[in-house]
């Protein structure tokens, strides 16, 4: 599976989504698909796109929060499993695209190329719902799955190790993080208006 | 234990006053209390840490997400946390509202903490972290509402360090 055509597949159902991305391919790889003002893309701090995407979660309890993981980056915050486990808000997504590879940085292999196994210690961490999914109907599948379950998951998705060609957009960072802010927040007024006319 | 009750209340009414919503920490001594209060109010989401630079991630989420937020944390918490505040909080312009305890100071009784006493200030001035000291009661409440304030209107980390005087009954 290619993560590329893996976004693709649930691209439909990221467009109703919050989305926080980590660095490097998936990225770049998102914004090839089209940038949308819910999509939140991490270009360093690696391994904090799952913190964010909790505090997001238990910040707005009514929004669907999807988490776009890579393995490197969720091997260098493995404490951030225990910690989404403990508050395990049903309104996140937590998907980690499994290359096991630092593919952005020369290719070199992580420790899941050796045996290691995220959905595992994600379970054994105590997330509610884990699987890990080798091809794409398995993937669509478990992500709409995962959505309608109402039960934070994590899903890691094993995918080739090939990137896109280009890594750099023309989205600056303070654009996409204003601009994501400020979606958030028309979300929460036009919530707070549908409330009031009901 | 000697570690005031009275003063944890005052600090945490403080954040309470700034409308903080979303407290994160990793427990320490001299945290105990302040932990227990933000349990305890069902106004409060605690969000305790594996690791204190989770809690970087967690604000800048709840920054952008609309909801207020603090953490707390030791010093060697924010040693441990330099990463996340550089290249999220800093890079991002996010907003964060640091409250460190801060071991290693004169009256330390404790070999292991008297390290990150030295480091705290210094590493603060590298990172253009503006900064005050929490070591009178009369203080906290305005303190901590200005820390509050400028963190807000800069986009940028702040840090109160909760000093022995303060969080100490000897």
């Amino acid at each position: 599976m290619l993560r590329i055509d893996a976004l693709e597949a649930i691209y439909p159902e990221l467009e109703q989504c919050v989305v926080v991305t980590i660095m490097g391919a998936v990225s770049a790889e998102l914004q090839s698909l089209g940038h949308r003002p819910n999509f939140f893309y991490l270009l360093h701090a690696m391994g904090l796109a799952s913190s964010m995407g909790l505090g997001i979660a238990l910040s707005r309890p009514e929004l669907p929060v999807v988490v776009l993981d890579g393995d490197g980056s969720i091997l260098m915050n493995l404490g951030s499993l225990t910690t989404m486990a403990r508050y395990r808000p049903g309104n996140l997504t937590h998907v980690v695209f499994d290359n096991e590879s630092l593919l952005s940085v020369g290719g070199f292999p992580t420790a899941t190329a050796t045996g290691s196994d995220v959905a595992g210690m994600a379970a054994a961490a105590g997330i509610p719902r884990t699987t890990t999914v080798r091809t794409l109907d398995d993937f669509r599948a478990a992500f709409t799955a995962a959505r309608a379950s109402g039960e934070l998951t994590t899903i890691v998705a094993k995918v080739e190790a090939r990137g896109p060609a280009l890594y750099l957009t023309d989205l600056p960072m303070l654009e996409n993080r204003f601009q994501f802010q400020r979606h958030l927040r028309a979300l929460r007024d036009l919530g707070a208006q549908v409330s009031a006319d009901a | 234990m000697p570690v005031s009750v009275k003063h944890s209340q005052l600090i945490f009414d403080a954040l309470r006053a700034c409308d903080v919503r979303l407290m994160s920490a990793l427990p320490e001594t001299w945290l105990v209390h302040l932990i227990r209060m933000a349990e305890e109010d069902p106004a409060v989401t605690l969000v305790r840490l594996a690791k204190e630079e989770e809690g970087v991630g967690i604000s800048a989420g709840a920054h952008l997400a609309g909801v207020k937020s603090a953490m707390l944390m030791q010093n060697h918490g924010f040693l441990a946390s330099v990463n996340g505040i550089v290249s999220l909080a800093h890079l991002y312009r996010i907003p964060l509202l640091m409250l460190v305890s801060y071991r290693g100071e004169f009256g330390e009784r404790d070999p292991w903490q008297t390290q990150g006493g030295g480091a705290t200030e210094p590493l603060l001035r590298a990172l253009r972290i503006p900064y005050d000291r929490l070591d009178h009661p009369n203080h906290v409440a305005a303190k901590v509402r200005k820390a509050q304030t400028l963190a807000e209107a800069s986009l940028s980390p702040v840090a109160l360090l909760l000093c022995r005087d303060l969080m100490w009954e000897e």
